[in-house]
């Protein structure tokens, strides 16, 4: 895929406060990429800079080989959906919806069947003559899409268009907008807080924290082999230990956890012997049971147990170390203070530079 | 006890606003040459006289003029400061603000003595562009109050979005902010032709002859000799205001009703 729009150093400061540092970034024709961070991570200023409503300190934006950084919002060709929708209040939704088109001065039949067509391909059709005002969150948030849509814009930019959903409707709505990006290639740039949103939808997802972009990757990277601890810790739930290289052999490496535990990881190039070294592992990744499965199976005693309905939620020591494992039933018996085994895959676990 | 005593309280204080009005409102349908009670006869002589009599028909004719002129210019100019102070890069945008606003707390005798030197010096002193001038100074700050409202009503967001969708800034103007401030501008406009019609003193300074209003006519006419037309123009003066005044609280309730149901 060649790179269709391009970030070069790009740097943004509010008065003495530098919110973008030093970016680049790459977005192919096509994709769906999900920014994804905390708040004030900046995220939200980089689709405002791809939207032009705020220009870059430093550095150069290209669409397509051409600079836009310095083009006026209204030239860039680019469909923006703002977390409050922004519809126009005063106008229907037919009318929310013809506006691009009027501003691009084309045919007025043409503008009445594209309205149309555009209103009946997101079941619209029979709100035509509402008001934004007449309609549910769900509803204007659909008119929204599509006047960012109708106008074929170069690029989607969506600034959290899901947050005011409630969970139903949001779950609902990624499901179409995903559908929506397959069916019209659309390239979308999407700017979430929302981790579990940037999973199910994106193709590749950039993560931000601190005006710096931390790893960007496809989804199951980003889950499966964080770069970072920020990374491993902001994407679900981990367990990150700090702990301490012993051996490191055969592109394997065992480590030692605390109070006596060694686990055998996966090793990269980079661990040595006599490091320390930060080891994540999923708590879904863990097994419990009296039969040791894999290469690691750790003696531990359950602490606690909580139930969340489709699953539940053990939290293991030894001595002073803790280890939370997520299970989908219990196999036995199992009660506060029952020793068990603890087994997981050493290609489940990731370590990192601490 | 408490809320009988609240309610007490306020109608009295409605009876003390009222009063003056009730009393001599009556005496626009006398049929005597005098503004005193007992009404022996009522007759509608006096509005017969108001609208044949030159010096009273010239003065409607007068205010209507110079209302409509001080209305137009004040609101032009008072939705242009509006939107000028909307912006961020505007330095001092408070200052200015308060500075706009001084017309509703400067005496008018201040005003006015001020505008009629000026005046003079202008040329301006005795014309009808003088006085609607002179008007629309004193209009301005209504205009800037309700404008300046509605434009905060507008979300910032809803401008962006139209830029967006490929809207030059002249566009996102006729298309989407002006529309949005209209119900503002509309009641800053009546606010404005309420305060010309109302106005007296800086009349007295900048207006001549040919420039009399109702008011300043009234305020004449009170002097010169008590005739009971005064009280039937006063009648008129107020069914207008009324209607004006109920004009622009329909215009700002339908607009506070919309602004409450555009919250998703």
């Amino acid at each position: 895929m060649q790179p269709f729009i391009q970030f070069e150093s790009v740097s943004k400061s509010f008065g003495s406060l530098a919110v973008i540092d030093s970016l680049d970034l790459t977005i192919h024709k096509g994709e769906f990429l999900s920014l994804l961070g905390p708040s004030g991570s900046g995220k939200t200023t980089i689709l405002m800079m791809l939207a032009g409503f705020e220009r870059p300190t430093r550095g150069t934006i290209t669409l397509d080989g051409m600079r836009i950084d310095q083009l006026p919002p209204h030239r860039r060709e680019m469909g923006v959906v703002f977390q409050n929708y922004a519809l126009f209040p005063h106008m229907t939704v037919a009318e929310n919806v013809a506006f691009p088109l009027e501003m691009k001065r084309l045919p007025r039949h043409e503008i009445a069947r594209k309205v149309e067509r555009a209103l009946d391909m997101v079941r619209l059709g029979h709100l035509k003559n509402r008001r934004p005002s007449q309609l549910s969150g769900g509803q204007q948030q659909r008119v929204a899409l599509t006047r960012a849509l109708v106008f074929e814009p170069r690029v989607i930019l969506m600034d959290e268009p899901l947050g005011a959903l409630d969970k139903q409707l949001r779950e609902h709505m990624q499901l179409e907008i995903r559908e929506l990006h397959k069916r019209l290639g659309l390239t979308i740039v999407f700017v979430t807080h929302d981790q579990s949103e940037a999973l199910t939808m994106s193709d590749r997802i950039a993560v931000f924290n601190a005006g710096k972009v931390e790893q960007i990757d496809s989804p199951h990277a980003i889950y499966d082999t964080p770069r970072t601890r920020f990374v491993a810790q902001f994407i679900g739930e981990t367990n990150l230990i700090e702990a301490d290289v012993v051996n490191v052999q055969n592109g394997h490496a065992t480590i030692v956890l605390g109070a006596d535990l060694a686990a055998k990881v996966r090793s990269g190039p980079e661990l040595q012997a006599g490091q320390k070294a930060l080891f994540s592992l999923r708590p879904e990744r863990m097994r419990l049971g009296a039969d040791p499965a894999g290469d690691n199976a750790l003696d531990m005693t359950i602490t606690d147990c909580i139930y969340h309905g489709d699953h539940m939620r053990v939290q293991l020591a030894k001595g002073n170390f803790t280890f939370t494992a997520r299970c989908e039933r219990l196999a036995g018996n199992w009660t506060v203070g029952t020793p068990v085994v603890v087994s997981f895959d050493p290609r489940d676990c990731t370590v990192l530079a601490p | 006890m408490f809320r009988t005593a609240q309610i007490l309280f306020g109608v009295s204080v409605v009876i003390f606003l009222l009063m003056p009005i009730v009393a001599i409102l009556p005496l626009a349908f006398t049929s005597s040459v005098f503004l005193t009670y007992p009404i022996e006869d009522y007759s509608l002589r006096w509005f017969v006289e108001l609208a044949t009599a030159d010096a009273w028909r010239l003065s409607i004719m007068n205010s209507l003029i110079i209302g409509l002129g001080a209305t137009l210019l004040s609101t032009i100019l008072g939705t242009l400061a509006s939107l000028g102070m909307r912006s961020k890069a505007l330095p001092f945008a408070n200052l200015l603000r308060t500075m706009f606003l001084l017309p509703m707390v400067v005496p008018a005798v201040v005003l006015g003595v001020g505008m009629q030197m000026l005046f003079v010096n202008l040329g301006l002193a005795s014309t009808y562009p003088g006085v609607i001038v002179a008007h629309a100074v004193l209009c301005v700050p209504f205009v800037i109050v309700s404008v300046s409202a509605s434009l905060q009503g507008i979300d910032p967001s809803v401008e962006k979005a139209a830029s967006s969708l490929g809207a030059s800034p002249v566009m996102v103007f006729r298309r989407v902010t002006f529309p949005l401030a209209l119900p503002g501008v509309i009641s800053g406009a009546v606010f404005a032709f309420a305060t010309s019609l109302d106005e007296v003193v800086i009349t007295l300074f900048v207006a001549g002859p040919n420039q009399r209003t109702l008011a300043r006519q009234m305020f004449s006419s009170i002097r010169e000799n008590i005739s009971p037309t005064v009280v039937a123009a006063a009648l008129l003066l107020i069914i207008g205001t009324l209607c004006l005044g109920g004009l622009a609280a329909l215009l700002r309730w339908r607009q506070e009703r919309s602004a409450l149901k555009a919250v998703p």
